[in-house]
């Protein structure tokens, strides 16, 4: 406790580290599974290869993803946008999926109403498709952020300043209190993102109480390194 | 012989779905509960193998109190039949047949004999035997579900709107199907449908249900169509529309044409016997 | 490319393999930690998880201990762990069962949720009992969901496992960490492309049991 209070400030500053980290690659992951998961229900051809390719990374281990990919990126294993790209893939393979299923249940006779009132095609996806796969989509959303929140801080160990460093620096001082305090305050990060987005949910989408228990349970999740 | 003795149901929501129902169902005869949807009929008769315990009362079966039974052992000894057959989607149909006397420890090989000689006493294709549910016809499923009922020989066979969700050209099939095995199996059968016309088909005894469980006239076929006990009944039967009110007038070949109040043929009434022979209703 | 070819060239020495602290000696501990993890959060896990959706008991707690696992940071709990139970395998096992038993529980309880409830109705009014009933119907017909789980906790085990090697355990962690610590790239990246593979290729064995099993008739 006293260590705690004692480096409060570091705390917070990796927090903001943290999140740094993370909430652009939430963000990113979620924009990017918008226009992919529209394409696989639009051409279904491409839907098991878009889905299921994307998929794939995330079966991908994420430290072996952040040493990997410097190779691509030209980037330096510490960068933090070497993270943040990272972080952004595994995001997508589990977003994609939940877009595609979520525009992909938005039932037909909705869509093709909406046509019959005249909507232009990007009208259409703005006014009725998106609203219509809100819940669905902020389902996807919740898994993400909560998942990604808690991968961040395998990077620490390649040395990537993080919340995740506390138990680094933990670990190797033999500080119980930190290691404590990180996963305290990842654990409290990602809960109040969660809130924060059923709280944005509840704006957007008033007509409608967020997250389908079932595919909110069935949604997969990722593990640390 | 199964009697119901002031039975009453209560779900836990608090919906009253049967309300102090007595009856007393005869052995080797055909018991029809037949009522509008969500009157409780499907209540009443999963009472009897205890998939439902009633709130309040007993079912008897040869005068043993159910309750007194193991629900498992009971229901091996008791041949059910529901509407969307609830066939095993992952075994085959010989397999599925076969459950019940599998599950009474029948071994396999002479269960499977069983279970193929039934398919024939239903009139299923024994080449049928090797599929899955998911590959047959709605009729054909409907005459597994009869067949797996049957296969360890109950003495009692509870049948829900057995019918219900196949086409009205099979449905009269498997009702003309049903009377023949009852004629050769005399099985105590109690059978739940909300279709009058196929109450009056497959009924000795008739009960007409009002919402809550409650009996609105107990009969025959021919009871309750000469003399329903009250409008409710009367309306129920459709004895007041144009199609149950017939009209006979004399033929030039001898006997009757029968027509309905439109005038539209239903049969030909012989002069012999004034019976219950026209092929009328359907 | 240097540094990949450069990888890729370790990796297909034979010496990099042989010998104890080789490659295949680090592969063979890291299959060893993750099935010994999985198989022992399956032994807690399945048998809970089923129970769980055939009764529909103790649905909740399961389903907030699976959020809240989601939220725990993996390194953190390993740390925490080797720092009261030492240096060893240990703190990793600790680890992986928290992370494994979530997974392979949601895993069980969905599947057997995602049966038709009026086949189960079916199956009682049979006279089969709850035993049967689970195990002749539930599992067989829920049984692609429940592999899933079981899939989904492989997968973040044998990712994690990279991690023991972080608190003095073996694996293919120890030729990465080893790598890092003296600068020598080709060493990181070489034991980072085994583990991938060896992640991969076990998720592909699932993929396909999983396809498998959905060409069954009825599974849900
Ligand atoms: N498990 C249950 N829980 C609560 N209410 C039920 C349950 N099963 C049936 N009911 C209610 O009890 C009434 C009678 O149902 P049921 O016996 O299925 O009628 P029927 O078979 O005649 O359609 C209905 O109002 C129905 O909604
Ligand atoms: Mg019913």
């Amino acid at each position: 406790m006293e260590w705690i209070l004692e480096n409060l400030p570091h705390i917070l500053e990796l927090t903001l580290d943290h999140l740094l980290l993370s909430a652009p690659a939430v963000l990113a992951a979620f924009l990017l599974s918008l226009p992919l998961g529209r394409l696989a229900v639009r051409l279904p051809r491409l839907r098991e290869p878009l889905v299921g390719g994307i998929g794939l990374l995330y079966a991908i281990p994420s430290l072996p993803l952040f040493i990997v990919l410097p190779l691509i990126l030209g980037t330096s294993i510490r960068e933090p946008l070497n993270a943040v790209v990272a972080l952004t893939l595994f995001g997508l393979a589990l977003m994609v999926r939940s877009a595609a299923d979520a525009f992909g249940s938005v039932e037909e006779d909705v869509r093709l109403a909406a046509v019959a009132v005249g909507h232009s095609a990007g009208g259409r996806f703005l006014t009725v498709e998106l609203p219509l796969a809100g819940p669905a989509l902020l389902a996807g959303l919740r898994v993400v952020s909560v998942s990604t929140i808690s991968l961040v801080s395998v990077s620490a160990v390649l040395g990537v300043t993080s919340l995740g460093s506390l138990f680094t620096d933990g670990f190797e001082r033999g500080i119980v209190a930190a290691i404590v305090a990180g996963i305290v305050t990842t654990a409290a990060l990602a809960l109040v993102l969660d809130l924060l987005l059923v709280a944005l949910g509840r704006v957007l989408m008033p007509w409608r109480r967020p997250v389908p228990r079932r595919s909110a349970s069935r949604s997969a999740e990722k593990g640390a390194a | 012989m199964i009697e119901f003795r002031q039975v009453s149901k209560t779900y836990p929501d608090g919906t009253a779905a049967v309300e102090d129902f007595s009856l007393t169902v005869p052995s080797h005869t055909t018991t029809v509960l037949l009522g509008s949807s969500g009157c409780g009929k499907t209540t009443l008769l999963r009472m009897v193998n205890r998939m439902v315990e009633p709130t309040a009362g007993s079912v008897r079966i040869d005068d043993v109190d159910v309750a007194t039974v193991r629900p498992v052992a009971l229901r091996r000894s008791i041949g059910y039949v529901m509407q969307n057959s609830g066939l095993m989607p992952h075994r085959r149909v010989v397999e599925d047949i076969a459950t019940v006397p599998r599950l009474n420890g029948v071994p396999r090989a002479e269960a499977r004999r069983r279970a193929m000689e039934l398919m024939e006493v239903v009139g299923l294709d024994p080449q049928l035997a090797r599929r899955h549910p998911g590959q047959l016809s709605g009729g054909q499923q409907q005459r597994v579900g009869v067949a797996r009922a049957l296969a360890d020989d109950p003495n009692i066979l509870l049948m829900d709107e057995p019918f219900g969700a196949v086409d009205p050209l099979v449905r009269l099939e498997l009702q003309r199907e049903l009377r023949r095995l009852q004629d050769d199996l005399r099985k105590t059968i109690v059978f739940v449908t909300h279709d009058i016309d196929e109450a009056l088909a497959l009924g000795d005894q008739i009960v007409v249900l009002r919402p809550g469980g409650r009996t609105a006239q107990v009969g025959t076929p021919r009871e309750l169509v000469e003399a329903p006990a009250d409008d409710f009944v009367s309306r129920f039967l459709g004895l007041g529309e144009g199609r149950r009110k017939l009209r006979a007038a004399p033929r030039p070949g001898g006997g009757q044409v029968v027509t309905d109040d439109a005038g539209r043929p239903l049969g030909v009434l012989d002069d012999a016997d004034g019976g219950p022979s026209a092929d009328a209703g359907e | 490319m240097t540094p990949l070819l450069e990888a890729l060239d370790w990796v297909l020495t034979a010496d990099s393999w042989t010998g104890p602290g080789g490659l295949g000696v680090r592969a063979g501990e890291h299959l060893l930690y993750s099935l010994l993890a999985v198989g022992l959060s399956a032994l807690v896990a399945l048998p809970a998880g089923l129970l769980i959706g055939h009764t529909g008991r103790g649905r909740g707690i399961a389903v907030v201990s699976t959020g809240v696992t989601r939220a725990l940071p993996t390194l953190g709990v390993i740390t925490l762990v080797a720092l009261a139970a030492g240096i060893g395998l240990t703190a990793p096992m600790v680890a992986f069962i928290v992370l494994a038993v979530p997974s392979i529980l949601a895993g069980a309880y969905s599947g057997v949720e995602a049966v038709d409830p009026q086949i189960v109705d079916a199956a009682r009014a049979q006279g089969m009992s709850p035993v049967q009933v689970l195990l002749g119907v539930e599992v067989p017909l829920g049984m692609r969901l429940i592999l899933g789980g079981v899939r989904l906790a492989t997968l973040q085990v044998v990712a994690t496992a990279t991690l023991a090697a972080y608190v003095g355990a073996g694996g293919l962690g120890r030729p990465l960490f080893l790598g890092l610590r003296n600068y020598d790239y080709a060493m990181m990246l070489g034991a980072s492309i085994v583990v991938i593979l060896l992640a991969v290729v076990l998720d592909a064995l699932f993929a396909l049991g999983q396809r498998l099993l959905a060409r069954r008739p009825g599974t849900a």
